[in-house]
């Protein structure tokens, strides 16, 4: 018995040195996502838009020999404290770039990991400015909580004519409460007033909260909670038939937010990246490919309609190809140093880097739910005046 | 005044009601085992996801609700055929870890299953829709509850006190050895308590998640953890005691939310305090301070040493 297994473990042992020997022309791009949790929806429709454009260019030309991109997947949970886990994984898996986090707290966390390694990583979607700040390794391609709390304050006060603002965070969850600090200082500079509550993690009973803020007379509630939150919000507002304004951060641009409100008569504004319709080619081939890969059509929550991420993941992944290109080899290093210099427009508009190693982006779109018909309705660009 | 503290009493004791539904199922099996079944808050939980997929089958909601409570109960018993009867003589510890890890496998199974996706529940007609009470709209499934609660508790109460069942759960959590000299069915018994357990979980899934439409695998963590500390706080094995502790503590949690605007509106303050953020902290505090001043809970029994 103990010679079998023992020649089994050498046949495998074998098997898996032939494996990367033959892996010669292969560079592989990290996908440091959460698949489970909290953000779980929003993570594999981020990973998405990194699958499609992989399917889109699996091979890159550097030197004139022909490399197969492969892409490594690695769970973090929706977690801090699962991330650092997930990121040791990716560093010890190879990659030679990391894209993600969905999440600005587990991109947080995981960042140290590709320092010590070496490996840049490039952010889709995760807006605290902390996740660049003093790090030369960690890049972004969307814009910052900053500008979006300032956009979507901006949005309240001139356009929707509200006075009163009522915003709600998790506790010790740093996108939401960064978002809101934001978005409190503008609205309050613009002569607002603003309440802001928090609520602990795994509350589903936010009736109290929509009760606070009827009874304060709010105009907007502003809640950029993850998606589990922001579906129960809706629901049992619609149950309460509330008459102020829900907003959201980009976290609510989801078709599962959609879902939960249709046939109410909410008003849902958030805002986001991308605006369907902005690359008509990425939308039908996008579109294409949901309809007839199955899986696909789970992870993106059982429908066609593309989530901002989605289209982020898909220029991420070419910012990485372009970088790739511009360092002429595999090496993290090289990466890191050509992603300055990286000059690039993808889908949802032109990508450069500052010298911090965010995107220069100084526009976002708010979109209205529609729901009636189930879809997001297009509102306006907003930049900050 | 009353119109300001309505809302919030409304969702307490609505919350109250279903955490008492399942703090039955932790009460009854400590009562008889003397074990705290930590996954019986994700047996909740999987009751939720099994009338997620049942509908979405396409079974009408006559054919799921009975099909889920059903299964609810079955899960119940299996658990304890396959996790907890083989320790029956281990130390007690031994049964505890194992509760720990069918829970783990409970909501690891849901985490692979839905995909770590949110699932949304579907809507019941009637108990989903909107109500107005008193100037505070609500769904109908928050007056409903307690309703259901105390008419299910009555019941159960009836069940132990007047049935032959009854008597052997009572005799069995007097005494484990003697009722099985006497010739008592223990392991029938036991299989009883968490089918009975099970079942009012399931019914507590069914009204927790009409109210709270989003089904995730640690959906049941929160209001298990809840309704275990009901339980405690109650006087835990007792069944009054499991109900009157979760009206309290559903009832606190929520005021508490609302404490700052209430406050407020009667003039006491004049800004926010931030209350909002300890009503989690508030729960437990309330808890150890219960514990402090009265260990056995507000209607446990008394603790007597046999020599």
């Amino acid at each position: 018995m103990k010679k079998i297994v023992s020649l089994l473990i050498a046949a495998v042992m074998l098997l898996a040195m032939v494996g990367t020997a033959a892996a010669d022309n292969v560079i592989k791009i990290g996908i440091y996502e959460p698949a489970s949790g909290d953000s779980g929806a929003g993570g594999k429709q981020e990973t998405l838009g990194v699958q499609y454009a992989n399917k889109v260019q699996p091979t890159i030309e550097i030197g004139g020999e022909t490399y197969t991109i492969q892409l490594v997947n690695a769970d973090n949970g929706s977690s801090a404290d699962k991330g650092p886990s997930a990121a040791a994984e990716l560093v010890s898996a190879g990659v030679s770039v990391v894209l993600g986090s969905y999440g600005s707290g587990v991109s947080i966390a995981g960042s140290p990991k590709f320092a010590e390694a070496g490996i840049p990583a490039i952010g889709i979607s995760c807006t605290n400015p902390q996740v660049t700040a003093g790090n030369n390794h960690y890049f972004r391609i969307c814009f910052l909580d900053p500008f979006q709390g300032t956009v979507l304050a901006n949005y309240a006060f001139n356009t929707l004519g509200v006075q009163t603002a009522y915003c709600l965070a998790e506790l010790g969850n740093d996108y939401d409460v960064g978002l809101v600090y934001y978005f409190k200082q503008e609205f309050e500079r613009l002569g607002g007033f603003v309440i802001d509550e928090t609520f602990p993690t795994n509350t589903a009973d936010f009736t109290s909260y929509l009760d606070n803020a009827a009874a304060l007379g709010a105009g907007v509630f502003f809640a950029p909670v993850s998606i589990a939150y922001s579906t129960q919000i809706i629901d049992q507002a619609a149950g309460k038939g509330v008459d102020f304004a829900l907003m959201g951060g980009d976290t609510w641009d989801s078709n599962k937010v959609i879902e939960s409100a249709q046939g109410s008569n909410l008003n849902i504004l958030v805002s986001t990246f991308y605006q369907e319709g902005g690359n008509a080619e990425f939308d039908a081939g996008f579109k294409a490919w949901l309809n007839e890969d199955a899986e696909a059509m789970t992870n993106n929550g059982g429908n066609d309609m593309i989530a901002a991420v989605s289209a982020m993941g898909y220029d991420a992944y070419f910012t990485a190809l372009e970088a790739i290109k511009l360092a002429g080899s595999a090496d993290s290093k090289a990466i890191m140093e050509a992603l300055w210099n990286v000059d690039f427009t993808g889908v949802s508009g032109k990508i450069t880097f500052n010298e911090i190693g965010d995107a220069n982006r100084d526009t976002a779109f708010i979109k209205q739910a529609d729901t009636a018909n189930g879809v997001w309705a297009f509102v306006c660009e907003q930049s900050v005046n | 005044m009353f119109q300001t503290i309505f809302p919030y009493l409304l969702t307490g004791i609505s919350v109250g009601g279903q955490y008492a539904l399942i703090a039955i199922g932790y009460t009854m099996v400590y009562g008889i085992l003397r074990l705290i079944n930590f996954a019986h808050g994700d047996v909740f939980m999987v009751a939720g996801i099994l009338m997620v997929y049942i509908v979405a089958s396409g079974a009408p909601l006559y054919v799921s609700i009975p099909v889920v409570l059903i299964l609810t109960a079955l899960i119940g018993f299996v658990i304890e055929r396959v996790a907890y009867k083989p320790l029956r003589s281990a130390p007690r510890m031994s049964i505890m870890i194992s509760a720990i890890g069918v829970s783990y496998t409970l909501q690891n199974l849901v985490l692979y299953i839905t995909g770590g996706l949110n699932q949304f529940y579907p809507k019941i007609p009637f108990i989903s829709d909107s109500v107005t009470i008193f100037g505070a709209t609500t769904k109908m499934v928050t007056v409903i509850t307690p309703i259901l609660t105390i008419v299910l508790v009555v019941a159960l109460v009836l069940l132990i006190n007047h049935t032959k069942i009854g008597m052997a759960m009572r005799a069995v959590s007097k005494d484990f050895e003697t009722s099985q000299l006497m010739g008592i069915k223990i392991n029938n018994v036991i299989s009883v308590t968490f089918v009975i357990g099970s079942f009012l979980a399931g019914v507590g899934s069914i009204l927790y998640f009409s109210n709270y439409t989003t089904v995730i695998q640690t959906s049941g963590a929160m209001p298990g953890l809840k309704a275990f500390v009901a339980a405690v706080f109650g006087g835990i094995g007792s069944i009054p005691g499991a109900v009157v502790g979760a009206f309290i503590i559903g009832i606190c949690e929520s005021i508490i939310k609302g404490l700052d605007v209430i406050l407020m509106k009667a003039g006491l303050t004049k800004q926010m305090l931030g209350l909002a953020t300890f009503s989690d902290a508030f729960t437990f505090a309330l808890l150890i301070v219960i514990l402090i001043a009265k260990p056995t809970g507000l209607f446990g029994e008394k603790i007597t040493d046999k020599v």
